[in-house]
């Protein structure tokens, strides 16, 4: 056997696994984007944008995508670099992989159940009643944007501190000294030399996050109450509920686009800010 | 600092302990404190759905896990020997299969798969013999075992491939200088060295596709998964009983993380 035909048997399998799973299915989606409702509930093959000129109808799930996806990006920045830069330059080196662990572990967990925790914590028996018994009343906290907020900080945090982390392990901890040395105060160090150098962990974090969130559905599904809906979950009605698959496909083909296009210009901003592109294993 | 971190790790695990608590309390609510049971336990065991849905759940993770533990492992040795258009497209396919949404991986799988059992059903009725109930294609175990599959095997290739490229060269050109077959070299050399990162690639693979609820809401038919019973039992309210299945589910996930995370740290150190 030659290694040629060696390279191919070992191809094969996978190979054809992508075909079928994977591009013919992105494929048939692509194809019935541009088609019609049938009248019993399937496609009828055409070649019309009427269901991306009908997009408008689900502006609402975009608008709530295109917000909250950013702000709970930043937020959850916001929260994992100060704990990233513990872990990075103060932690004792004894502990730091295990707390490292301990960040990472509750990401790979069932974000189903770390969701439903809410639930149980933002419901009307959980944080409310606490509340109500220090004197604080009629709080409402689920199914409100907050609540999916929280969601999604508690669900993506993980993902943030990992890559940020690992940009700050690297950095030469003499330039700091260096700086200090030289009569910098703390903050101007942070500013001048920490910060910039930890930009490409902080690019593949919020890149990462901010993709992630772009097709959430169980968290505004589960914290969101029907009020605060996604992208995500206009598809699962659309397929599931109304069955409206060429619709459907127009929203899902939009979702990558807008996907892509966020992550290009994003792309492009970080790396005129000087920052090489930097790929992060997540384990 | 150090307080802001504690109190983070707080945020990170209160949710999670308190589920775990209250799935030890014998009252019905998180209001009324009535002291330790593990009824709730006894209830979500003895209950046929959660059963049926366990079970379902465990043979879906375990055969996709095991599919793509074995064919992401192939590829990754294969595309690790060569460069060229081949490798640009493997690149290309676990980019995608890794990038797109879980819920458009779902989406396309089901309307992908029935389109074509829809072309192929009739077909198979025609060349069938008469007087046989000819088979048919349907969503279900086998589609949720592919669809999980092809995702998790992006994820082994990933994995595999990041070890390989840690390994020494010198050993597997010695080993074949010291005319051993290929098949020899790969088994004594290569396997043994990339062995832990396979390993931590089912068992991450296995946690994954039990976790799965997005894909398995779209593909899994009429079958019923953990997740998708968990997710229609907290649309109709919350109990203890999902309190005690969540922990369940968590402990078990936890501990196969916990071991991938020390096999792959075990298997990076060794190699250094």
């Amino acid at each position: 056997m030659t290694q040629r035909t060696r390279t191919w048997l070992l191809l094969a399998p996978a190979g054809t696994w992508f075909l079928v799973m994977l591009i013919i299915p992105l494929t048939v989606v692509f194809i019935f984007s541009f088609g019609e409702r049938a009248p019993s509930g399937g496609v009828v093959l055409a070649f019309s944008f009427e269901q991306y000129a009908n997009l408008p109808a689900r502006w609402a799930a975009f608008k709530n995508t295109m917000t909250l996806a950013p702000i709970g990006t930043l937020s959850a920045l916001l929260i994992a670099y100060p704990l990233a830069y513990f872990l990075a330059v103060k932690a004792n080196p004894k502990w730091k992989t295990i707390l490292l662990v301990l960040v990472i572990v509750p990401f790979w967990t069932s974000i189903l159940i770390r969701s439903y925790a809410w639930i149980f914590l933002l419901g009307g028996r959980g944080i409310p009643a606490l509340l109500e018994w220090v004197g604080i009343e009629g709080l409402r906290l689920i199914n409100t944007p907050f609540a999916v907020l929280i969601g999604i900080i508690y669900g993506y945090l993980p993902l943030m501190v990992f890559p940020i982390y690992v940009s700050l392990d690297k950095l030469d901890k003499r330039l700091l000294e260096a700086s200090s040395d030289l009569g910098a105060k703390p903050w101007k160090t942070f500013l001048q030399i920490t910060l910039p150098l930890s930009i490409p962990g902080i690019a593949t974090g919020c890149m990462l996050v901010f993709i992630l969130l772009m097709g959430e559905y169980l968290i505004p599904a589960l914290l969101g109450g029907g009020k605060v809906f996604f992208v995500g979950n206009a598809l699962v009605d659309l397929f599931l509920q109304s069955r409206n698959w060429a619709y459907g496909s127009a929203v899902a083909v939009t979702l990558v686009v807008v996907m892509l296009i966020t992550v290009t210009i994003y792309m492009r901003l970080i790396s005129r800010l000087g920052a090489s592109r930097e790929d992060v294993s997540i384990m | 600092m150090r307080l802001y971190a504690i109190c983070v790790y707080l945020f990170l695990y209160i949710p999670i302990g308190v589920i775990a608590l209250f799935s030890f309390n014998a009252g019905r609510h998180a209001s009324q404190l009535q002291g330790f049971s593990t009824k709730w336990y006894g209830k979500a065991l003895s209950n046929p759905f959660v059963m049926d849905a366990l079970e379902t759940s465990l043979i879906v993770a375990f055969c996709s896990a095991l599919c793509a533990s074995v064919f992401g492992t192939m590829a990754a040795v294969a595309l690790q020997g060569i460069r060229g258009p081949v490798r640009a497209a493997f690149d290309m396919l676990i980019y995608v299969a890794v990038m797109i949404p879980g819920i458009v991986i779902g989406i396309a799988t089901l309307i992908g798969l029935v389109t074509v059992f829809d072309q192929l059903n009739p077909l198979i009725a025609a060349i069938w013999p008469n007087g046989f109930e000819p088979p048919k294609l349907r969503m279900g175990i086998g589609s949720l075992i592919a669809a999980h599959t092809m995702f998790l095997m992006a994820l082994v290739v990933i994995i595999v491939r990041a070890r390989l490229a840690g390994m020494d060269r010198a050993l597997t050109e010695a080993s074949s200088d010291l005319y051993a077959t290929p098949m020899g070299t790969f088994r004594q050399v290569t396997l043994p060295m990339i062995f832990p990162a396979i390993l931590a690639g089912f068992l991450l693979s296995f946690t994954f596709s039990f976790d799965d609820f997005i894909i398995a809401f779209f593909v899994a038919g009429s079958e019923t998964t953990l997740p998708i019973y968990v997710f229609s039992s907290i649309r109709r309210g919350v109990t203890p009983e999902i309190n005690a299945i969540g922990t369940m589910v968590m402990g078990v996930s936890l501990f196969l993380l916990i071991s991938a995370q020390l096999l792959l740290q075990r298997g990076g150190k060794k190699s250094r």
